[in-house]
């Protein structure tokens, strides 16, 4: 089982050496406090980054759009435009904050909130290396599953709240939508769970390897079709195009956020882009080998044995190996959803609609039998697995 | 084992209370230099320039009901799934999946019964349609000859 931060931090000697010496310094156990402290540093690192990292999103949309449409893009704040993002922080602290006269102000406060800790929430269990995993839930999947839908009911109630029609119709469309592409993606993760033995995301990295051929999405063909699935569904999840519905600005304006101005506004884009980065990360985990890394460089033990190096930096290099190898795949990810959105018209919400219930929902069910009968049958053998056991049947016949 | 005490759910708490604070903190921050001029103007609801007509917690489309019925329905499925889907590779490794596997199976089957019977009853469809018998028909084309 993959450690969480604490038991990574908790194997080097200085840290052991310094919570005796504060155990001896207070005169009680201060293991607790530690803990705590240790879990803070980490959780405000990883939202310290995973802001950053919301605000490059809006960057890198809009250059990625301009590239796709021969334009120029943002290119005046900073090099290349890359400074955009703080620019636009700066200019939704100072705008004026509104309230719709006949809006019901809890809940228009309430809103932005909801999104920004379900979204922040579902950080805790995303595997970014075997070290750096906050907290190696036993039913990490189900919580994920089970917390995100707080964006769901975010969206919701920013357009109720509001009491314009606009943000009604969006709030309206994207709860339907949520809800329902939740169907696909939960059938579709029970696929991965069926094949990994465990709940937890470090059960399911842990039984992929580093190399393609041993990632959950070429094990079979169904986990083939499960993996697009997952995406279509993300990409709905997500409220991005082409299932930008909620939001639509050629027929509802803005959608569930028109009557929100200034920070309110820009919390909602944070969480949304967020969001898409989580799910990505999900995705990688679930299908494309997480933080494996290949030929095993990511427990570091070769870095020991050939190079000579210590054990404790052997295994450091590892986990920058591994942090490298999770980003690069989510980030490739999200590249492809920021494409998938500049590349497709947005379709009719009854097409939504037809999409989640008629096609997605009849074969993520589809997949799900198909994987069980396939373990049945095979004994939890990969494709690739059963294709060595025939050319070595062959070729052992042809021997003799 | 730690794994099963909520101790490991802490970094959830410190994440939720971190999500909580960045709101509160951001929203005060800039509710100290932001411009504050309120006017009834600007406080209508946005309807591209027209007065607003009437509120908007009015009757709604009720497709939105029946499909957040039918979610109901398919997500506690899918929930109780979870645990058997969780031990189903283990029972497979001892050869003993057989009985896993016709018991998800038959949830499976209870699954694309709903489906089958929601698709059957037109409740997958956005727009209901209904197709009028012949006799029906002729009674409206009657009520139209007549007017």
């Amino acid at each position: 089982m993959s450690p969480t931060l604490y038991d990574y931090v908790n194997q080097f000697e200085a840290h052991q050496k310094a919570v005796a010496m504060l155990n001896e310094f207070f005169g009680t156990d201060v293991t607790g406090y530690v803990t705590f402290l240790v879990f803070l540093v980490g959780a405000l690192i990883v939202v310290g980054v995973m802001a950053t990292i919301g605000g490059l999103g809006t960057y890198a949309e809009r250059k990625i759009s301009a590239d796709i449409q021969m334009r120029q893009g943002p290119n005046r704040v900073g090099p290349f435009g890359i400074l955009q993002f703080l620019a636009d922080g700066v200019k939704m602290i100072l705008k004026e904050d509104i309230y719709p006269a006949q809006a019901d102000r809890l809940l228009f406060n309430l809103a932005p909130m909801l999104a920004i800790v379900g979204v922040l929430a579902t950080l805790a269990v995303v595997p970014f290396s075997s070290g750096l995993t906050l907290a190696n839930l036993n039913v990490g999947v189900f919580f994920l599953v089970g917390i995100s839908s707080l964006v769901g009911v975010a969206v919701f109630l920013g357009g109720y709240s509001a009491n314009s029609k606009w943000s009604m119709l969006g709030g309206m469309r994207g709860a339907s939508q949520i809800i329902s592409y939740e169907v696909p993606i939960t059938i579709t993760t029970l696929t991965i769970v069926l094949l990994s033995g465990g709940l937890s995301f470090g059960a399911f990295v842990e039984t992929q390897g580093g190399l393609p051929h041993q990632w959950y999405i070429f094990h079979n063909p169904f986990t083939f079709i499960g993996f697009f699935v997952f995406f279509i569904g993300m990409l709905a999840e997500t409220n991005r195009a082409p299932f930008d519905l909620p939001e639509a600005e050629s027929e509802l304006v803005s959608g569930y956020h028109t009557e929100y101005t200034g920070m309110r506004f820009g919390l909602f884009a944070l969480a949304e882009y967020i969001e898409i980065f989580v799910l990505c990360g999900v995705a990688v985990a679930a299908f494309l080998g997480g933080y494996k890394v290949p030929f095993d460089l990511g427990s570091g033990v070769i870095f020991v044995e050939k190079l000579g190096l210590p054990a404790i930096i052997g295994k450091n290099i590892g986990q920058v190996l591994q942090l490298g190898s999770f980003v690069t795949k989510t980030l490739a990810l999200y590249y492809v959803v920021i494409w998938v959105r500049w590349t497709y018209p947005r379709i009719r919400v009854d097409q939504v609609m037809t999409i989640c219930w008629k096609y997605l929902t009849p074969l993520a069910l589809f997949n799900l039998v198909g994987v069980t009968v396939w373990m049945y049958l095979t004994h939890n053998q990969s494709i690739w697995e059963l294709f060595s056991h025939l050319f070595a049947a062959a070729g052992s016949g042809g021997g003799h | 084992m730690a794994s099963y005490t909520l101790d490991v759910y802490m970094p959830v708490v410190i994440l939720m209370a971190i999500g909580v604070l960045l709101v509160l903190v951001s929203v005060f921050l800039a509710q100290i230099i932001r411009p504050f001029k309120p006017s009834a103007l600007k406080e209508q609801a946005y309807e591209c320039g027209e007065d607003p007509v009437g509120t908007a917690w009015a009757n709604f489309n009720v497709r939105f009901y029946v499909v957040s019925l039918i979610f109901i329905v398919f997500d506690v499925e899918g929930a109780l799934m979870f645990p058997v889907a969780s031990i189903f590779r283990r029972f497979v490794e001892i050869g003993e999946g057989g009985v896993l596997l016709g018991s998800l199976l038959i949830f499976i089957a209870v699954l694309v019964f709903g489906i089958v019977y929601c698709w059957s009853k037109g409740d997958l469809d956005w727009v209901r349609s209904f197709q009028l018998s012949q006799e029906q028909i002729n009674e409206l084309k009657g009520v139209e000859d007549k007017a």
